[in-house]
This record gives C-alpha cells, sequence and structure tokens, in this order.
C-alpha cells in the first residue's frame, strides 16, 4: 500500500479543496481527525486531516491545514459540502476546541452532560488522567407538532447490547425522527495510546472492539509497519488475511442469527447461536482467546496455524456451511419474516454515497465498498473476490450480503489454507525498526473498512492515533433509514446493521 | 415451514454440561515456576500490573486485573528460556466470591443448581467482548435457562446488576442509578478484567475505573472476556449467595 499523499491548505480554503478532492463525492471522505502538533518545530501548530479515498489510483489522499499559534483555532464547515464530514467535524471540537463554523449541528458528540465546557482532551497540555467535572449541554433533538410524542430509549437497553440513547419523535406508530446520542463508552483510548510504543499499545488496540479485534489489529501493524518501511513476512500475510476472513464469517453468522432476534424468530435464532458457538470454538483453538486476540503482532503474527489446525478450520467450516445454507432456507421459507425484513430500513444508494457509507451498510444499497478490492493488502489480490451487491438497501438486502459474503470467505479460507499448505517458508515475523513518521492502515472488517492513522515520535512512540472505524462511518445513516418505519422495526432495523458502540466510542 | 420442522427434528440436542477446559492453546490460569531472575521482567511486561513478583521468588496474579495476553509468560520465556516453568494452563480462572473470599470451584457449581435468579445487564464502557458472552449464555449450548438464570429487561426486576467493562464517565451515573433502582436484597456482578480490575487500559480523563468504585460489588469473573462457562459459575454462585441473603 502506497503512503498517504498529503497536500497543505490553509484553514479557509478547506471546503473548496476538499470538493476537489472529492472528485464531486465520488471519491469518499475516509476520516477527518485533528493533531496537536505545537511541539513539533516544523508545525507548530495544531493540524486537521482530511483523507479521501481515491478511487481511480486506490490511493489514500489527505488534505492537511495548520493552524499556527494566534490564529484563531476556527474553519468554515465542510459539512455542506461532504455531509459525511458532520461527525468528524463535531468530534474534532470536542478534542481539540477546533470550531467548524456554520455546522448545522454543533452540539457535543463525544464528552458528554459532566465535562466542562472548553476541555479538550486531546490537546497535550492535558493530562491523560486529569478529572475535568463541569455541567456542559447536551440536547437532544426532538420533533414538535400536533400529536406527535417522544420515545425515550437507553443508555441502558432491555436486552445484552451496548449503551446509546435513542429518542423517536413518534407520529402514532410510525418514527418521524431519531436522534442517537453515542459515545457512552468513550474511554479515551487515542490518549491513553500516546506515548506508548506500538508493541506496548497493542493489548489496548485489540480491545478497542471484541467483534472487530482482528480489523483494528490489523490496520493498526499496518499503519505501523508502513512508518517502518518493514515487509513482514509472506507466510503472516497468509495467517493475516486468513484470520481476517474468519473473523468476518464468525461476525456475519452471529449477525444472521441476530437479526430473526428483531422479530423473535426462535429456530432461527438458535440454530444462527449455535453455529456462532461452533467459530468462536474454532477462534479460540487458533489464537488462544475466542476473540482471536494475540496472534497479529507489529512485524507479522505470534503464532502458526499448524496442520492440525487448518485441518479442523476446514472440518468446522463444512460444518457451519451445512448449518448456513439450512439457516437461509428457513429465512426464505417463511413468509411472515420475508415480510417484516422486506422494504424496512431503507438506505438509498445516494444516501449512502453522501455519508460515505461502507462494509455490509453500503453493499446492501447499490454503492459497492470493499477495501480488500480498493487496496491491495494481505494476499487479497491472490483470492477469488466476488464482491456482494444489493440494491434494495433494505434489512433483506442486509441479510443477503451477509449470506453471499459468508460463502465467498469460504472460499477465500479454502484458498488460504491452501496457499498455507503449500507455504515453505516458515518466518512468523520480522523485528520493526523504530522511526519517526506517521502511516495509516486499512482493513475491511466484518462491518467495513476499518482506518487506522499512526504517527510516531523520534523514540518510536504514539505520538497521535486516529481511528475510524466502519460502525462509524455507518451510524448516521441508521436515523436515516428508520425514518418511516413503525417503530417495532426499530430493533431488527437495527440488528441488520449490527454496529459496534465500542468501535466508534473508543 | 416443513423444512424447519425437519431441520428441528433432525439435530441432536446441542446443551452441553458445563466445563471450565479450553482448547490446547486456551490462555487460562497462569501456573508454573517462575526463575527468581525472570520475576521483574514478567511484573514489568505485564500491561495492567497483574503479575506482581514477591520478596521469596514467588509471584502473585490478580485475577480480577489479568487480561491473560500472555506478555509475563513470553517475558519469563525470554529471560530464563528452559528454566522457565511459567505458562497459561488451560483452565478458566474460577470466579471470585467477596463474602468469604474465597475462589469457588466447578465441584461447589454442581451443588447449586435449582436456584433461581433474575439479571440485568450494564454495560458500563465494554469493549463488547463481555456483551457477546454474555448473549452466547443464552445460545442452545450453554442454555442458560435451565439453571432458573433469566436476563431482566429493567433493573427494578433483577436480584443481580451485570456489569461489563471499565466505568466510563458518561456511564457513571446510569450505573449508579440502575443500581439505587434494584430492589433489595440485591447482588453486583463484576464480570471480566475491565469491571472486575479495572486497569486494561489505564487511566484515563473519560474513565472512573472499576465497577467496585461506583457500587459495591459481591463477585468478581476474571478472564478478557470471561468465557460464557465461567460467567455460569459466577452466576449460580449468585443465586446461592442471594438465598443467604434472603
Amino acid at each position: 500500500m502506497e503512503p498517504m499523499k498529503i497536500e497543505l491548505v490553509k484553514p479557509s480554503e478547506l471546503p473548496e479543496a476538499a470538493k476537489r478532492l472529492s472528485a464531486e463525492g465520488t471519491h469518499p471522505l475516509t476520516a477527518m481527525f485533528g493533531r496537536d502538533e505545537r511541539r513539533d518545530e516544523n508545525v507548530k501548530g495544531l493540524s486537521i486531516y482530511c483523507v479521501f479515498e481515491n478511487t481511480g489510483t486506490h490511493e489514500m489522499e489527505a488534505l492537511k491545514a495548520v493552524f499556527k499559534e494566534g490564529v484563531p483555532y476556527r474553519f468554515p464547515t465542510l459539512t455542506y459540502v461532504l455531509p459525511a464530514a458532520a461527525w468528524y467535524e463535531r468530534e474534532i471540537q470536542d478534542m481539540f476546541g477546533i470550531v467548524p463554523e456554520g455546522h448545522p449541528d454543533p452540539r457535543p458528540l463525544v464528552l458528554h452532560e459532566s465535562f466542562p465546557e472548553g476541555f479538550h482532551p486531546l490537546l497535550k497540555d492535558v493530562a491523560k488522567n486529569t478529572e475535568a467535572r463541569g455541567e456542559r449541554r447536551y440536547d437532544i433533538h426532538v420533533a414538535h407538532g400536533e400529536g406527535l410524542f417522544e420515545v425515550p430509549v437507553g443508555p441502558i437497553h432491555a436486552g445484552i447490547i451496548e449503551p446509546g440513547h435513542f429518542r423517536f419523535s413518534q407520529a402514532g406508530e410510525a418514527m418521524l425522527q431519531l436522534d442517537a446520542k453515542l459515545f457512552y463508552t468513550h474511554r479515551g483510548l487515542e490518549k491513553i495510546m500516546e506515548g506508548k510504543t506500538p508493541f506496548e499499545a497493542l493489548p489496548i488496540v485489540e480491545r478497542i472492539c471484541g467483534a472487530c479485534s482482528i480489523a483494528n489489529t490489523w490496520s493498526f501493524c499496518q499503519a505501523v509497519e508502513q512508518i517502518a518501511k518493514t515487509k513482514i513476512p509472506r507466510r503472516a500475510e497468509i495467517i493475516r488475511t486468513l484470520l481476517s476472513e474468519l473473523e468476518r464469517v464468525t461476525n456475519h453468522v452471529g449477525d444472521l442469527g441476530n437479526i430473526p432476534g428483531g422479530v423473535g424468530f426462535n429456530p432461527a435464532i438458535s440454530l444462527g447461536g449455535r453455529t456462532k458457538e461452533m467459530l468462536m470454538r474454532l477462534q479460540e483453538a487458533v489464537a488462544g482467546n475466542r476473540f482471536l486476540r494475540g496472534i497479529i503482532v507489529p512485524g507479522g503474527v505470534s503464532m502458526d496455524i499448524t496442520p492440525e489446525l487448518r485441518a479442523k478450520i476446514r472440518e468446522v467450516l463444512a460444518a457451519a456451511k451445512k448449518n448456513i445454507e439450512d439457516l437461509s432456507e428457513m429465512f426464505a421459507d417463511q413468509s411472515n419474516f420475508r415480510n417484516r425484513v422486506r422494504t424496512t430500513g431503507i438506505v438509498r444508494k445516494s444516501t449512502a454515497a453522501d455519508l460515505a457509507m461502507v462494509g455490509v451498510g453500503a453493499r446492501a444499497s447499490g454503492f459497492l465498498h470493499d477495501s480488500r478490492r480498493d487496496f491491495s493488502y494481505g494476499v487479497y489480490p491472490e483470492l477469488p473476490f466476488e464482491p456482494a451487491l444489493e440494491k434494495d438497501g433494505d434489512v433483506a438486502a442486509r441479510i443477503k450480503i451477509r449470506i453471499k459474503e459468508f460463502h465467498v470467505s469460504l472460499r477465500m479460507i479454502e484458498k488460504l489454507l491452501t496457499l498455507l499448505d503449500e507455504e515453505q517458508e516458515m518466518t512468523l515475523s520480522v523485528e520493526l525498526p523504530s522511526v519517526k513518521g506517521e502511516g495509516f492502515g486499512i482493513s475491511e472488517s466484518a462491518r467495513g473498512s476499518n482506518f487506522h492513522y499512526v504517527a510516531l515520535d523520534g523514540e518510536g512512540r504514539i505520538d497521535r492515533i486516529f481511528v475510524r472505524s466502519a460502525s462509524y462511518a455507518n451510524w448516521p445513516a441508521l436515523p436515516i433509514a428508520v425514518q418511516g418505519d413503525i417503530i417495532p422495526d426499530f430493533p431488527l432495523i437495527n440488528k441488520s446493521f449490527e454496529l459496534c458502540y465500542a468501535c466508534i466510542d473508543r | 415451514m416443513l423444512k424447519m420442522f425437519e431441520r428441528l427434528f433432525s439435530d441432536k440436542i446441542a446443551t452441553e454440561p458445563v466445563t471450565f477446559t479450553g482448547s490446547e492453546r486456551y490462555r487460562g490460569r497462569i501456573e508454573g515456576k517462575c526463575p527468581a531472575e525472570a520475576l521483574s521482567d514478567c511484573a514489568k511486561a505485564c500491561p495492567v500490573q497483574a503479575f506482581q513478583a514477591k520478596g521469596d521468588g514467588e509471584y502473585t496474579i490478580d485475577y480480577r486485573r489479568c487480561i491473560f495476553c500472555g506478555r509475563c509468560v513470553e517475558a519469563a520465556m525470554k529471560t530464563a528460556a528452559e528454566e522457565a516453568g511459567l505458562h497459561h494452563s488451560s483452565e478458566d480462572v474460577m470466579p471470585v466470591l467477596m463474602e468469604n473470599a474465597r475462589q469457588i470451584t466447578s465441584e461447589i457449581i454442581k451443588e447449586k443448581l435449582g436456584r433461581s435468579l433474575h439479571v440485568r445487564h450494564l454495560d458500563a464502557g465494554s469493549c463488547n467482548a463481555c456483551d457477546f458472552e454474555m448473549g452466547a449464555m443464552s445460545n442452545p449450548v450453554y442454555d442458560l435457562h435451565r439453571f432458573g438464570v433469566h436476563f431482566d429487561a429493567s433493573p427494578r426486576h433483577a436480584d443481580l446488576l451485570m456489569v461489563t467493562g471499565v466505568v466510563t464517565r458518561n456511564l457513571e451515573e446510569a450505573l449508579r442509578k440502575s443500581y439505587e433502582a434494584m430492589p433489595e436484597p440485591k447482588l453486583v456482578l463484576a464480570c471480566g478484567a475491565c469491571a472486575a480490575g479495572g486497569n486494561t487500559y489505564g487511566e484515563s480523563y473519560a474513565v472512573v475505573g472499576a465497577a467496585d468504585k461506583v457500587v459495591p460489588v459481591d463477585l468478581y469473573v476474571p478472564g478478557c472476556p470471561p468465557r460464557p462457562s465461567a460467567m455460569i459459575a459466577a452466576l449460580l454462585a449468585a443465586a446461592d449467595m442471594l438465598s443467604e441473603r434472603l
């Protein structure tokens, strides 16, 4: 993967430059984040990065605007040009105090009511463990009108799920508007990792999110290896690719068993649940941890996938395949299930493009975005890759995408196991030199592209890390998808996206 | 419809007895001798300060904090090579009861069947791994319902609050209020290294710490995340603790 191309612009020029680099919205905004470089002699200021994915050259192109000391920390908002920028700008405002002027929704995003105004934790002069208490406002958006009413839900939900607050504005049963207050599980992980070496930060990266442990770790290691200009052994590349596909299979199976939970379709929940358990046990057999923690390390992998394990993978996946075929038939067989999932929770292609959606969410809406195709990493170029694409954008389409991708992943794993059988070189990892620099990593998690930006200082310690998971890109689509549907369909629609909170909250 | 019944009847019973042994590579309880010269390296390698070297050449592990990452074992290997007997066994670490500070054993668990317990889950800032494993307890393989344990939608109906994740500033109030909303007698279970030990990520402006910094905790379940079987062991022990309080 080529390093990111960075173009310096003035803060006031950001909207124009962003419009140009996004090529009228055809090159999606991958990420936008701030960085405090006031202590760096060459920069001496706060900076903002806007990263775009050039879909023509398959490279990352970034704009960088620097706010020198004394210059007001303000820039004209990009949200009107690029709706996908809305959340990133709110986050930059919270974390660095840089104000996106004219932002349509300038509320806080990450720091809730218990934090004081003017507290910006990612500034370097704020200590990691600062205990800042105060009372800031966080207004929830509600629709007003005759006969309209509100339904508040969360942050503690009825089921075993992650925390978020939803405020539904209802016109009878129909959801007119949904405002989601998220970032409840914000742990300040990016700040915590500053000052640590990549090796020290690794256990934290693995624990950003349980479900996307491999995706996060792989993106992170790619970034670190890009900075070190080091190529990892081929065997490690094959194993990483295999782990990534295994994680996708497990997540897709988990989701396929969870979605029927949104309509109380118990036989399907059971079959999905027991199939996922087979896969979780397989993951434990491979990595010693049911969430595949502890196997990817900077420079390669820490454990081999032995011939015995390869045989086990083949055996378990064959059984899982049979179960998912039966599950698909159960879905197709049940007319009442089909009725619930069709035309429910629609995201249109134009919405997907405007919000720069990724992964399953994007592909179910006819918007083809898949990092395994768009970037050459791991051994993906050698694998039989067939992107799954649906056009309806509803719950049914998101189910179909997962079923298709489950089978594609199985074929990929088959090929990967053969590659491992044939690979003679046994080296699993290489030592990384400690170098100053910045780099990025990208991998396709089960939910979509997962982007990490890492900057290391002169001692090889993390100066800045920014993590943009797939869920971050797709969350803003959920409130749009639910509009007009009835509130009992919300759990179903929500499960069909299956977005992680831990990943976005960090 | 027929297809579905065909599948349902062709399946054998999936539910299994609860076991506390993992696969060969599973990083469970830390065992074995650690050469004295490696002790300080092991302690230094531990990212969560769970590994403590004692003066007499022995070591202790605070399993409430341990994230089972294997770094102490790696460090021992590096310093002492073949001399190092330190290793992860494939056995789960059993939950810790606060009342008498003992570790429960699988034998005790087997005697505890036949109680009932209502549980409210609270994600206080978890990475969702513990939450997924809690969900897995309801799958046909673990079938938690067979032990009379149920998940409730509201803390007002619950006997036990099962906390996952390190308590974040944004969820501190939700945790406190949920606890206050529960009827007496009530129990709190801190599930996993974050809720139990609070040191998984270290200190931050956004983190309060372990669950017991905010509410009184009765049981701790080690693991990152604990496997569903260890969670079941803790819930059954809790059912017994509850009947003692009633």
